[in-house]
């Protein structure tokens, strides 16, 4: 995981690394070529698949870490993606010149503002979720199930309130728009800029959980809070601090799930809810690289699955999580506890 | 009617009356309501929403026993009350109007929902509580997505309109002259029997969490380890406890669907519903059964009569945007939304605990 | 004998229903090892918990110093100078050995001095120096927690039980570690069943029984006092030699 150590000898093995589930995906999309068929087939229900992922991974990553690290389950979690997106509505309205320009450096300028502009949102709100609503009920699931699920569906009555009740269409900036064309293959835009996106995500999360004190400690009050704070550290604040953090990738999470879908609704965040929930248990409560594996894996298997035998598509997330959990019934990488 | 004083009644309930003259009172007007409506109040209307309070009361009280007496949190119910539903719907759609198909439709929905209920139970219950919920939520919503799809069998998004068997129909009138003022018809005729299953679902539950059984449900609430500690099994009691309240709640979807004549996803299956639900039992007070009583109604009559009062409330805040925005008539939800956080918080058993004297 | 660097004074203190400390009483004087003995739920794991503040005392007063910590959160305990090493060990299973003990060292990056001086006493620290904790052995995690311990500088360390569980040889080794680090000066407070290992280490010693302490002087005397171990102890400490 980290080599900043100068002391190790050279004789030591490495630590030991879970092949076996960080080989799924790729293995699934190597076995699904030859059952696609299509090369360009392929590559077009492969970028998919990775782009819905990422976009899940965006709106999962947050409420994982949340639980693992505070055993605080936000069933509200949904309603910080729909809010993320509406946050957008900010900027968009403002800066629809940006949009409309055919430029891709101010295209990226103005999602980057709307980026900003929806964290910023959605961690304000997390921090008054966190001590209205979340508070008083740590340590007791039932609770905290009801509760967040009270404060849900307030939130959604309040964008009702602000942003009125019925659908926002929004568009795509001007570069996002149409499909790149690599050979017979074609691959939204948007999509390569959801993978990137996740992928900067994902790596800034992985570097700041293994590289730094805070992400070392983070990972320690996953396992054991009590012996962070007889080291001396106040897991209060850290708290806090991820329950913000979290709130704001939902609402990174809403803005790209926002544009993906060009339709905003209250109830957005809570529909994508189940996929989010489905992700973070296979995944493993808590673990963030589970979660990433678990958003690709499952939005891979949906849409090579929906190419393959439209009707199993329904039901094919259930089926995933049911082998799963077969396999490895506390996820695919379980978080040590206590 | 409060404590057991012995006598026919408190064997109906079990010995477990209301204990508080208010909700004793409460309890009466709304059973008095329910039972005078159709005579008391003319028009589709009232009768409707008393035919929903009934079917809400059996659904909430069905709840209640998973999160009130077992404490868990499940989001399949409506699964089950789906199950029902749609039961009743293909059977009279399929092989035509008339009781045995009724009892087909029910007997067959009351299967599909034990064995689910009883594979999720198995399944997941030994999970924790957060794990069980979440699993829930992803088990009915691909249900929800299937009886979407599956066209042919469910109708899809359009569900199935249906015939009643025909002493059910408006058309079918039993007596000559009018009762009591009221011009009984198959209508009628379907409020009571679905008052009479309401009653009878009602007071069989009361009865099974007054039993021994349901007294081991609720040592399980309290402290799992102990309970299994003292020998008892945990996770069978909860499955057991699960498949009762499936039960109820299929009969509860049966019955929307003979007054509706029509089953489909958005009346039977929805989140929505499943929202409502939880709002009635923490509103009307979790673990006490009688809370699903006074949630549902007051969850209803919001429904139904709510809005009105605030479209008159928010004519008058005109001036005021962001008032008028808020006491607007679709946004009734929000201020449930903020009664069930204060729920949670300040009177976790409810209107009833309430009443009770705050235990 | 020098001033106390910790003072407890009548603590009580209950955990739910039970009342576990009934007005606990005993001094640790700076740059001694203090032996806390016992039996079996006498309350000496209660003791350590509720001076780190992980269970509150209900009465009395836990003095650092001179200073009133009794009412302080965990962490500024632990700011204030102390060191706890928990019965259970507690490592941060998922991470590495060096990760544990980059927590530990909370003002900075580890020294490297002082890390030599530590896997002078625990070797097997170095070999891990890069594994994650969750495999190492039994010894090795108590190793890696007294490590944790003493990866800067504190006022007095806290350890709780740590030959517990442990081979003979282990336990040898681990007296022989202490040994050290009471030789670099540290202040230490420790718990320990095994009055074998205890009597070589102790300067002073309390006895604690049923929630107080029912006997507190110089380990000497008591060493030396055979009808005063059985009185205190009983046979369960001799089982051990």
């Amino acid at each position: 995981m980290t080599d900043l150590g100068a002391t190790t000898p050279a004789s030591l093995p490495a630590p030991r690394r879970d092949w076996a589930a960080l080989l799924l995906c790729p293995v699934l999309m190597a076995a699904a070529l030859p059952l696609v068929g299509s090369a360009s087939s392929w590559v077009t229900l492969t970028a998919a698949g990775l782009a819905m992922g990422m976009m899940i991974f965006l709106m999962a990553s947050g409420l994982t870490l949340v639980f693992g690290l505070m055993d605080v389950i936000n069933f509200g979690h949904g309603v910080f993606i729909s809010i993320g997106a509406y946050a957008m509505l900010l900027v968009l309205g403002p800066l629809a010149g940006w949009a409309e320009a055919d430029s891709l450096p101010l295209n990226l300028a103005l999602l980057a503002v709307c980026i900003v502009v929806a964290m910023a949102v959605t961690a304000a709100l997390g921090l008054v979720f966190e001590r209205v609503i979340i508070r008083p009920v740590y340590r007791s699931h039932l609770k905290q199930i009801l509760v967040t699920m009270g404060g849900m569906i307030v939130a959604e009555q309040a964008i009702h309130v602000v942003w009125g009740a019925s659908p926002v269409a929004i568009r795509l900036p001007e570069a996002f728009r149409g499909a790149i064309v690599i050979g017979d293959a074609a691959v939204e835009r948007y999509r390569v800029v959801a993978v990137a996106i996740g992928l900067v995500v994902f790596a800034g999360m992985s570097l700041v959980l293994n590289r730094t004190r805070l992400g070392l400690l983070i990972r320690a009050g996953v396992e054991n809070p009590e012996m962070v704070e007889a080291l001396g550290y106040r897991i209060r604040r850290l708290f806090v601090g991820v329950f913000v953090a979290g709130s704001a990738l939902a609402g990174l999470g809403g803005v790209m799930w926002g544009f993906y879908r060009q339709t905003l609704t209250a109830g957005m965040g809570m529909e994508v809810m189940v996929l989010v929930f489905i992700v973070i248990i296979i995944g493993g409560l808590g673990s963030v690289g589970g979660c990433f594996v678990g958003s690709l894996l499952v939005a891979l298997v949906a849409n090579y699955v929906g190419f393959l035998a439209p009707k199993l598509a329904l039901v094919s997330n259930i089926l995933v999580m049911a082998l799963v959990l077969a396999w490895r019934p506390q996820g695919l990488f379980p978080v040590a506890r206590r | 009617m409060s404590g057991g004083r012995g006598g026919v009644l408190a064997a109906l309930l079990s010995d477990d009356g209301p204990r508080s003259r208010v909700l004793a009172v409460l309890l009466l007007a709304i059973a008095a309501g329910l039972a005078a409506t159709p005579f008391v109040f003319p028009g589709s209307q009232p009768i409707g929403a008393a035919a929903k309070i009934c079917v809400f009361i059996m659904l909430a009280a069905s709840y209640d026993i998973l999160l009130g007496y077992t404490g868990v949190v499940s989001f399949a119910h409506t699964m089950f009350f789906g199950i029902g539903g749609y039961g009743v719907a293909i059977a009279l759609d399929r092989l035509g109007p008339g009781w045995g198909q009724v009892a087909l439709g029910v007997v067959a929905a009351l299967g599909l929902s034990c064995v689910l209920a009883l594979a999720i139970g198995l399944i997941s219950l030994r999970v924790r509580a957060i794990f069980f919920a979440m699993i829930t939520l992803a088990v009915a919503s691909a249900f929800l997505v299937l009886a979407s799809q599956l066209s042919t069998l469910t109708g899809g998004e359009d569900g199935i309109s249906f015939q009643l068997p025909g002493e059910l129909r408006p058309a079918f009138r039993p007596f000559a002259e009018p009762v009591l003022g009221l011009a009984i018809n198959g209508r009628v005729l379907a409020y009571y029997m679905i008052l009479a299953v309401t009653v009878l679902v009602f007071l069989g539950l009361l009865r099974v969490v007054n039993s021994p059984f349901g007294r081991v449900l609720q040592a399980i609430r309290e402290n799992e380890f102990r309970a299994e500690a003292l020998g008892y099994r945990v996770v069978a009691y909860r499955t057991a406890a699960s498949v009762i309240s499936a039960c109820a709640a299929t009969v509860a979807g049966a019955m929307l669907a003979l007054w509706l004549r029509y089953n489909g996803p958005d009346t039977t299956l929805s989140f929505s519903i499943m929202i409502d639900v939880l709002l009635m039992v923490v509103i009307g007070g979790m673990g006490t059964l009688y809370g699903a009583v006074v949630g549902a109604t007051l969850l209803v009559l919001a429904q139904t009569y709510l809005q009105a009062v605030m479209a008159k409330a928010s004519a008058a805040a005109a001036g005021a945007p962001i008032v008028a925005a808020i006491l607007h008539p679709d946004r009734w939800l929000l201020w449930l939304g903020v009664l069930f956080v204060l729920s949670v918080y300040f009177f976790p058993t409810g209107v009833v605990g309430r009443l009770r004297g705050g235990r | 004998m020098s001033e106390p660097i910790l003072r407890l004074e009548g603590v009580e203190t209950r955990i739910g229903p039970y009342h576990i400390l009934h007005g606990v009483s005993f001094d640790v004087p700076a740059g001694e090892l203090t032996l806390l003995l016992g039996r079996n739920g006498a309350g000496k794991t209660t003791t350590l918990r509720t001076i780190m503040g992980l269970w509150r005392a209900s009465a009395g007063r836990v003095l650092f110093d001179g200073r009133d910590i009794t009412a302080l959160p965990t962490p500024d305990i632990a700011r204030a100078g102390l060191a706890y090493v928990p019965e259970s060990m507690a490592v941060f299973s998922d991470l590495t050995v060096r990760e544990n003990m980059v927590l530990a060292a909370r003002s900075g990056p580890l020294d490297s001095a002082r890390l030599d001086w530590i896997f002078g006493l625990f070797p097997a620290l170095r070999r891990f120096w890069q594994s994650r904790a969750g495999v190492l052995s039994g010894g090795q995690k108590q190793m890696l927690a007294i490590a944790r311990g003493l990866a800067e500088p504190r006022r007095l360390l806290l350890v709780d039980e740590p030959t517990k569980g442990l081979a003979p040889a282990m336990v040898r080794n681990m007296v022989e570690a202490f040994r050290q680090v009471k030789a670099a000066g540290e202040t230490i407070l420790l718990v320990e069943q095994n009055f074998h290992a205890a009597s070589a280490l102790g300067d002073d010693v309390a006895v604690m029984d049923n929630g107080t302490v029912v006997h507190s002087g110089p380990m000497r005397a008591l060493a030396a006092d055979a009808a005063l171990q059985q009185s205190l102890l009983g046979l369960s400490l001799d089982q051990h030699q």
